[in-house]
């Protein structure tokens, strides 16, 4: 019996231990569990009381998995299509003939148009992420596709960060320590930064959210970002309600207060940042040895020497100064001779951000985001005072096509206030012992194509920056504007998993049905029939966590995901994809599933076996994926020397990246494209901002509808709505309501409530009843109260990220009220 | 039990740190294969302008005529479903003397007796 078995409290029931991750709760965490199984069923589900993730609890969702695993509506054969796409007729064919099938397609759309014409589709790709990787890269195609447009979920802050400091960086919760709080070298924050960010909803970002609720019972004060009411807002020292999507101004005027008022930490900001660079005041751009020095090197910079009375280069490979003893000046104009013989007057990059933050005094500020500047600047001076101090951000960030220039400006914050890689501070954040499956931001993995060659075809490659450097997914709505242009190359199959386009993550979901409808073959895998599966041609039955073994090595700890049971015929995804690969690719590497993840492990010198009995394990202190002061180390950089991962090696308040892909390198705040300030033309007939994403206790997205208990908590799609807005517009709780802008309307519930402003509504997303007909024109209410129909794809930034979910335009009126059409009609205004 | 019987043992519930999070309802659900929308504890949610204007939020978890307190659990010294699942640990099991003790230890606490 494996270690991972424990004693059983009854003589019929077997317990095993397990952890928690994709296809069940749905979420990112990565709880410990015990499943009780009984006769092959699961009767009970538990926390696991020893595991240091959650320490025992557990959420709704995971305690409803009962009525998860063994629901009737579970796919539990592959199905072929034999009606009209979206005509909901099926045959059940067996797994053999599924993959022949599958193979066949493939093999011949490969052959005439080039593995990179199928496109490979996820949602938050959770477990199943790097499968769907391994089956892309060993077909040969690069395009890999988060389907959210402008890529606007996490990705997009993972980019920006890296884009400063070389690695990404959470909030410390003790999570890297066996002990947690207990820990000696552990600090408890002496303040939080809550930033748009109703986690203890969900955990959708590999952090259990109740953590922060352990850290307030110690003594964390609370600073909250966010235009709703919530939890944590209730309960904020300072509570900033912001107009949705000006999060940018508020980190401005954070850096203004915090630089205006000395509150910064200038021996960090000096030694580690690239503040004393210089920048030409000709070009605006970098000094580098290459204007000094003939055969100077363009990645080498320089500062002025204040000891020396000159230009001192900065050598990036060395992470070092070339003279030992220069004092670089922090601020100030000075000359400096070119090689070609001209003078050039250059400044510093700190002078250069200075002026940045200097352009948002407080009062500006409140101009743009309705914060009064008195509770600004008593934000940002609680936060710069306290130390340790943390900031945890949400979705909202990434959810203005300006993600890049207002993560620069937090991310700053927590640097240039001596809170990087303390105790209690923002620390970085990598795979547990450097185990890394698949490519992520900043690491390449173990499956990975074949070519860098193969890759050059991907999609949004050529358009934008992090898509070189940072992000490893095609550009989604490139993806969506090429399947109907055909150029540079045709699209012509679409692999579909871990997503739901139709009804859950694709906006202007009308449009990617007309995509589906114009490629030659999809499949898809899924646990239950979506809106989405509807359009496939083959769907295959997938297994949820408790039915599989697999590997986790997202942060930490390091784990193993242990197979509890199996429900007949449905497969892991990692098996369905591993078998696909093998077939596709005569070159594919592993010969088992289980040498695959022990290849993963490698770097944890344990096997998949050995790490399975151990269950979890945390890096040790003194390993680069272990905190605390790894720059100081020579942890973070391949070389070993001290510094950061980054192409100077310091942290980047001025961006070199972004000054490479032609971009703003300073941080700075930018209007959102489709709000009442951007668009007073659209304000007139769409007077209220509308938000959406929003999370429920009961749901992850657009799972768990047709769980029982679950659908029980929030029965209804709903929309909130202050009391003064309702009133105005005669609405009360409970009414139904039109929610409606240029895209079209949809049917939401009110929420009449003080959770939002009266200038907002906030509606959910991702609703589907799969109570309802399947097929078209129903395809289970997809077309009734779906949010995302009033979303623009297209709308990302200049460097291809970003999404408008929470700061478009709307009006609300009562299903039945004074607007005209019938209240039948589904989607269109 | 009779109406009469002298109870011995309650929850204390902490409701500032009650997040709303269901766990509680959902497992006791589980435990006891309540039907949809019944269970042994339910969450109430409170949000008010207080008189000073400042605008709050609040859950509060409250037992049923359902609840058992889970005797098969408690007397194995496990705690109850509710107690031990909750995601904010704002719920004690005990005897009520020692619970209405610890209900002076900090302020917005509630100490519930069963039925």
């Amino acid at each position: 019996m494996a270690a991972y078995r424990v004693k059983p409290r009854t003589r019929d029931t077997e317990i095993v231990r397990t952890t928690v991750w994709s296809a069940g709760p749905g979420c990112h965490g990565t709880c410990g569990v015990l499943a009780h199984i009984r006769k092959g069923r699961l009767v009970k589900i538990e926390g696991d009381p020893d595991h240091p993730w959650n320490q025992g609890r557990l959420c709704a969702r995971c305690l409803a998995m009962t009525q998860y695993v063994h629901h009737p509506d579970r796919l539990t054969r592959p199905l072929r299509r034999v009606g009209e796409r979206g005509e909901g007729k099926w045959e059940a064919i067996s797994w053999d003939e599924a993959f022949d099938l599958i193979e066949g397609k493939l093999k011949a759309i490969r052959s005439a148009h080039g593995p990179e014409s199928v496109v490979f589709s996820m949602g938050t790709g959770r477990d199943i992420s790097p499968w769907l990787c391994m089956l892309a890269y060993a077909y040969g195609s690069p395009n890999v596709m988060f389907a959210l447009s402008g890529n606007a979920c996490y990705s997009p802050r993972i980019a920006a960060v890296e884009t400063v400091l070389g690695d990404y960086c959470v909030p410390d919760a003790a999570q890297w320590l066996e002990r947690r709080y207990e820990d000696p070298e552990y600090r408890v924050p002496r303040c939080l930064v809550i930033w748009g960010y109703n986690i203890p909803n969900t955990c959708p970002d590999n952090i259990f959210g109740h953590w922060f609720i352990d850290l307030m019972k110690r003594g964390t004060e609370i600073i909250c970002m966010d235009p709703r009411l919530t939890w944590f807002s209730s309960r904020a020292k300072h509570w900033l309600r912001l107009r949705p999507g000006t999060d940018g101004a508020i980190a401005m005027g954070f850096l203004h207060t915090i630089l205006a008022e000395g509150l910064y930490d200038r021996a960090f900001v000096r030694r580690w940042t690239n503040a004393p660079l210089l920048l030409r005041t000709d070009t605006g751009r970098l000094l580098r040895e290459s204007d000094l020095r003939p055969r100077g090197s363009r990645d080498n910079f320089a500062a002025w020497d204040a000891a020396a009375g000159e230009a001192v280069v900065w050598d990036s490979a060395a992470a070092a100064f070339e003279r030992e003893h220069a004092k670089p000046a922090l601020g100030g104009e000075f000359s400096v001779g070119l090689h070609g013989g001209a003078t050039v007057r250059c400044r510093t990059v700190w002078d250069a951000f200075c002026e940045a933050a200097a352009g948002y005094p407080p009062e500006r500020v409140e101009a743009i985001t309705g914060v009064p500047a008195a509770t600004i600047r008593d934000a940002a001076r609680m936060y710069a005072r306290s130390s340790p101090a943390a900031i945890h951000w949400g979705l909202p960030i990434d959810s203005t096509p300006g993600i890049t220039p207002t993560a620069q400006a937090i991310t700053a914050l927590w640097c240039i206030t001596g809170n990087l890689e303390v105790p209690g501070g923002n620390v970085i954040a990598r795979n547990a012992f450097e185990c890394v499956s698949y490519a992520l931001p900043g690491a390449e993995g173990v499956i990975r194509l074949a070519t860098k060659e193969a890759d050059r075809k991907r999609i949004g490659v050529d358009a934008y920056g992090p898509f070189r450097r940072f992000i490893w997914r095609a550009q989604t709505d490139k993806v969506l504007e090429q399947i109907f242009s055909g150029k540079p190359y045709p699209i012509k199959a679409l692999w579909m998993q871990t997503g739901n386009l139709i009804a859950g993550i694709g906006f202007e979901p009308k449009k990617w049905r007309e995509a589906f409808r114009k490629l030659d073959f999809i499949a898809a895998v899924d646990l239950f029939m979506t809106p989405t599966t509807q359009y496939a041609d083959v769907v295959l039955p997938a297994a949820t966590f408790l039915e599989k073994d697999s590997v986790r090595s997202w942060w930490v700890p390091l784990q193993t995901i242990n197979r509890a049971m199996t429900v007949p015929e449905c497969r892991p995804d990692v098996e369905i994809n591993f078998e696909l690969a093998r077939r596709l690719d005569p070159g594919f590497r592993w010969e088992s599933v289980e040498a695959l993840f022990d290849d993963i492990l490698k770097n944890s010198g344990m096997s998949f076996r050995e790490l399975q009995k151990r269950q979890w394990a945390l890096p040790p202190a003194g390993h680069s994926s272990a905190p605390y002061r790894r720059h100081e180390k020579g942890l973070l950089r391949p070389d070993g020397r001290p510094g950061f991962a980054t192409p100077s090696g310091l942290v980047e308040l001025y961006a070199s990246l972004r000054e490479e892909w032609g971009l703003e390198p300073l941080p700075h705040y930018e209007e959102p494209p489709l709000t009442p300030v951007s668009r007073p033309d659209l304000a007139k007939d769409y007077p209220l901002i509308l938000s959406t994403g929003r999370r429920s206790f009961a749901f992850f997205n657009a799972e768990h509808r047709n769980i029982p208990w679950l659908r029980a908590l929030d029965p209804d799609p709903t929309v909130e709505i202050h009391p003064r807005t309702a009133a105005g517009l005669g609405i009360a709780g409970g009414d139904w309501v039109w929610v409606e802008n240029w895209l079209g309307r949809q049917r939401f519930r009110a929420k009449v409530t003080i959770a939002v402003r009266p200038d907002m509504v906030m509606a959910a997303h991702g609703w589907w009843f799969p109570e309802e007909e399947g097929a078209e024109p129903s395809l289970f209410g997809a077309w009734k109260s779906n949010i995302n129909q009033l979303i623009p794809m297209g709308s990302q930034g200049e460097d291809g990220l970003g999404a408008p979910l929470k700061n478009l335009m709307c009006r609300v009126y009562r299903v039945g009220g004074r607007r005209g059409g019938s209240d039948d009609e589904q989607g269109q205004a | 039990m009779t109406s009469k019987a002298r109870p011995e043992f309650g929850l204390l519930i902490d409701y500032e740190y009650c997040t709303g999070c269901h766990s509680c309802e959902m497992a006791c659900a589980q435990e006891y294969n309540h039907k949809p929308g019944n269970s042994g504890i339910r969450v109430f949610e409170v949000e008010q302008t207080l008189p000073d204007g400042r605008e709050t939020l609040s859950f509060f978890p409250f037992p049923t005529d359902s609840c058992l307190l889970c005797p098969h659990l408690t007397r194995e010294g496990l705690d109850p479903a509710c107690v031990k699942h909750c995601m904010a640990a704002c719920m004690r099991y005990g005897r009520i003397e020692d619970l209405a003790r610890a209900a002076g230890e900090k302020p917005r606490m509630v100490l519930w007796v069963p039925r």
